[in-house]
């Protein structure tokens, strides 16, 4: 199925969140280009928060700006798989502006932003929040016409917003018809208890990528006691190169919506909540179309099928671009409307999670499976899959292939298996589960995706041999210092330094010395920090220090130290102010 | 052989008791045990993340100040490992603002520069970020010289959970993260914070000082001139800084 996000309804469903402070300061946003300080008070005083509070949501949240952003703003994926860097280049050039400004007539702004979801049908970039895809040198051409000729977006051809599945590969999930209602009828003709039993003996682990049982999950968040139990599915996935979720929003929110109501039913919910990544914002009038026809079936709200007592409702909070808030303690932060900082663990959510209440926090992918389980039982799924990694999963295949797109393979599949299947050849590299996974070279294509070898939430990078791989490493090293929550200071300092070191290394002022302090620098971040931001943050690093020493080496300058102070380029403020660019004015 | 009903913790060899609800850091204080710690202060709700605590349980990192203890703990603290740790990490709160310790009022009084000799630092090691950071100089009463901040959020909680007001905050994210006060203006004198608050006072590092005061205990004599930062029982004394007890 296609989705198209070029039109421009507003959803006007009943479940809309109107009142949350992320959606209040998406309409500002919307309406001034930013977030004007007297806005901010007045919303204060109206939502009874701490001024401080809402500039720290503001300053939080990449989408949100406290000067003005242009009338289009455009921000351009700078993710190995769906960006284009000297794509932005060229239409900053066309349209006469500077990346991270807004042009002098309010009229554009143009910048970088995080991975956006669509490695499989890059470069894309967003426009006033909205997706557009597979951009060509004709495309960036159009698109400035549009700009300057102010067009309005509505008007901007609706095939540029056309958003593809691209599924590849069909398996257990994504290939079995769901019957919208059916894991429902299915749950109520049996006790909770019985639906837990059955998904705990399914053996499914959460698909984001840490593989928490989901049935002991739902276990502990039912055993404990609380004035309200909550569901919380986590659409935040912000992984570069991750886009699994989308598809799964976008052809099987039945069944997403369907394992949430399951997950409420089991651990005596009556509120679920979707947290959707701002990116996919396109996907919400019919994520809210889905909700009100599920209404309307008797699948949401007061007695559900029927059964009294089973009531259960869901609304969607949509995020404002951070990565953090996947980490599902800072997903409920968000949702409590704060900066999206982790929380210390214990207590873990299934205990005192949205609200200080009892929550599960599971992931689309999760939900979908817990759904489908219900209905074909336990080992329909279980007979699928690896030892101690039951059923399938979903991966996002990116990079340097023939046939990027959505593949669902059972557990225990190798590597190799995958890169013959999307047409991968030469590869130099895999960045397996994203940055924050494992980078593997040609000889471990033999090992096998799965909780005992190779973990994954499922992006799936591929890297050709034409790839300049420390530029792949740096580019995660840049993304990680840029989403650092920075509360604590191992990741906060520690990714910096590690984004600075390999940018000296990069640009060939590099050492020995440099190496052995990256290695030492990226060993602490990983080990110290507070969540598993932090905690995965160096991989990248010290992958390829490990198993790619020679993209080191080959940059390194021949003697022990350089430093990291640049003369010369710390003379270019004074240059620019006595106007002087001639050859006396630069050192060497 | 202590009896098996009795709950204890072993830190760096030592068996030391502890009660229902104490973190680690709790346990270790009652026992005089010192973990180098800047964001924590008993009577302020933990934080956990200025990460100088950092120890190892049973192997796996942890901070003592978050954790809760519980028997059978074994934790290591005061090795070399990680006190090498815990100097870079101080190396790293150094570079990432303005620290510039001779000039500082703070300076003999200052909670991270104690620390960081009691780590054995002589160097920020990494560059500089040499960030710019606003100074607030509004209120009459009070300073607010963020390029010392290290975000360890102590003034946030003393000022919500002990003062009863809201006065500051963090905003912004990474590096970006920064203190600022809860005001329309974004000032400090616009807020209802008095000298008599302990977030006015409870400032590890010199980024919240008390104007009209500065320099006014000698050096030889300014806090940690007398005393080492692990003493037990020195929280008292930090907050007491200019109004030393063989003055008054």
């Amino acid at each position: 199925m296609d989705t198209n996000n070029g039109s421009d309804t507003k959803p006007g469903s009943l479940t809309r969140q109107n009142d949350h402070l992320l959606h209040r300061l998406y309409d500002l946003q919307q309406q001034f280009h930013h977030i004007p300080q007297q806005s901010i008070i007045n919303l204060a005083t109206e939502l009874k928060l701490p001024i401080s509070q809402i500039e720290g949501v503001v300053d939080f949240y990449s989408f949100f700006h406290r000067s003005p952003r242009g009338r289009y703003d455009i921000l351009f994926s700078n993710c190995t798989s769906c960006g284009d860097l000297a794509m932005m280049q060229q239409l900053c050039e066309k349209l006469n502006v500077s990346p991270g400004n807004t042009r002098a007539d309010g009229s554009v702004s143009i910048d970088a932003t995080s991975c956006i979801g669509m490695c499989d049908q890059g470069p894309a970039l967003l426009v006033n929040g909205r997706t557009i895809t597979q951009l060509s040198a004709q495309r960036l051409e159009m698109i400035a016409s549009h700009v300057e000729a102010a067009t309005p977006l509505d008007q901007w051809p609706a095939e540029w917003f056309r958003v593809q599945d691209n599924v590849r590969k069909n398996g257990l999930l994504l290939g079995t018809a769901f019957d919208t209602g059916s894991a429902l009828s299915a749950a109520i003709n049996m006790e909770p208890e019985a639906l837990l039993a059955e998904i705990t003996k399914s053996g499914l682990r959460g698909r984001g990528g840490a593989g928490f049982g989901t049935g002991m999950k739902w276990k502990f968040c039912r055993e404990a006691k609380g004035d309200a139990h909550y569901v919380i599915c986590n659409a935040d996935e912000g992984e570069p190169g991750t886009f699994k979720d989308r598809i799964l929003l976008t052809s099987h929110a039945h069944a997403v919506f369907e394992g949430m109501t399951l997950c409420g039913y089991v651990i005596g919910a009556q509120k679920g909540y979707l947290y959707l990544r701002a990116e996919y914002r396109y996907l919400l009038p019919e994520l809210y179309a889905v909700l009100s026809r599920r209404q309307q079936a008797g699948l949401l709200g007061a007695g559900i099928l029927g059964q009294t007592g089973f009531d259960f409702d869901i609304d969607i909070i949509v995020g404002a671009g951070a990565y953090i808030c996947g980490e599902e303690s800072s997903l409920i932060e968000s949702m409590e409307q704060k900066r999206g900082i982790p929380r210390v663990r214990p207590p873990f959510p299934v205990t005192s999670g949205f609200l200080g209440q009892p929550t599960v926090v599971n992931n689309v992918e999760t939900l979908a499976a817990a759904a489908q389980i219900a209905i074909h039982g336990s080992e329909w799924f279980n007979t699928q899959g690896s030892d101690k990694s039951d059923g399938t999963k979903i991966l996002s295949v990116s990079g340097d292939c023939t046939t990027p797109g959505i593949y669902e393979y059972p557990f225990g599949v190798s590597i190799q298996k995958i890169l013959d299947d999307c047409g991968a050849e030469n590869v130099q590299a895999i960045q397996v589960g994203g940055p924050s996974g494992t980078l593997i070279g040609p000889d471990e294509f033999e090992r096998k995706l799965g909780f005992e070898d190779l973990a994954t939430g499922g992006s799936f990078m591929i890297f050709g041999a034409e790839r300049d791989l420390l530029a792949v490493i740096s580019n995660f090293a840049h993304f990680f210092a840029h989403e650092s929550c920075g509360f604590c200071t191992p990741c906060r300092v520690g990714t910096s330094l590690l984004k600075n070191g390999l940018d000296k290394i990069v640009s060939g002022h590099g050492t020995r010395y440099d190496m052995d302090e990256m290695y030492r620098m990226a060993t602490l971040v990983k080990r110290r920090s507070h969540c598993g931001l932090g905690q995965t943050a160096a991989n990248p690093v010290l992958d390829a220090l490990q198993r790619f020493p020679k993209l080191f080496e080959e940059r390194l300058l021949h003697s022990e130290y350089a430093p990291h102070f640049d003369l010369d380029a710390s003379l270019e403020e004074a240059r620019r102010i006595t106007h002087r660019d001639d050859a006396e004015a630069h050192l060497s | 052989m202590s009896e098996p009903t009795n709950k204890t913790i072993t830190i760096d060899g030592r068996e030391i008791p502890f009660e229902e609800g104490q973190t680690i850091m709790d346990a270790a204080l009652a026992a005089d045990i010192y973990i180098p710690h800047l964001c924590h202060r008993p009577g302020l709700s933990p934080h956990g993340s200025c990460k100088l605590c950092t120890v190892e349980v049973n192997g796996r990192s942890a901070s003592a100040c978050t954790l809760p203890a519980s028997s059978g703990q074994e934790i290591s603290n005061n090795t070399d490992a990680l006190n090498e740790v815990r100097k870079t990490i101080t190396q790293m709160l150094f570079v990432e603002g303005n620290h510039f310790c001779p000039s500082c009022e703070k300076t003999g009084n200052c909670t991270l520069q104690a620390v960081a000799y009691h780590l054995d630092m002589l160097d920020g090691h990494f560059p500089q970020f040499y960030p710019r950071r606003e100074v607030d100089a509004s209120h009459p009463g009070i300073m607010l010289d963020r390029d010392r901040c290290i975000l360890c959020e102590l003034c946030v909680r003393a000022s919500r959970e002990v003062d009863g007001k809201d006065v500051f905050a963090i905003t912004g994210r990474g590096t970006d993260a920064r203190l600022i006060v809860n005001s329309e203006s974004g000032k400090l004198v616009d807020t209802n914070i008095t000298t008599d608050d302990l977030a006015a006072h409870i400032c590890p590092v010199g980024a919240i000082l008390i104007k009209e005061e500065g320099y006014e205990v000698p050096i030889g004599r300014r806090t940690f001139d007398l005393h080492m930062v692990g003493e037990p029982g020195l929280e008292p004394v930090i907050l007491r800084k200019g109004q030393h007890s063989d003055e008054h």
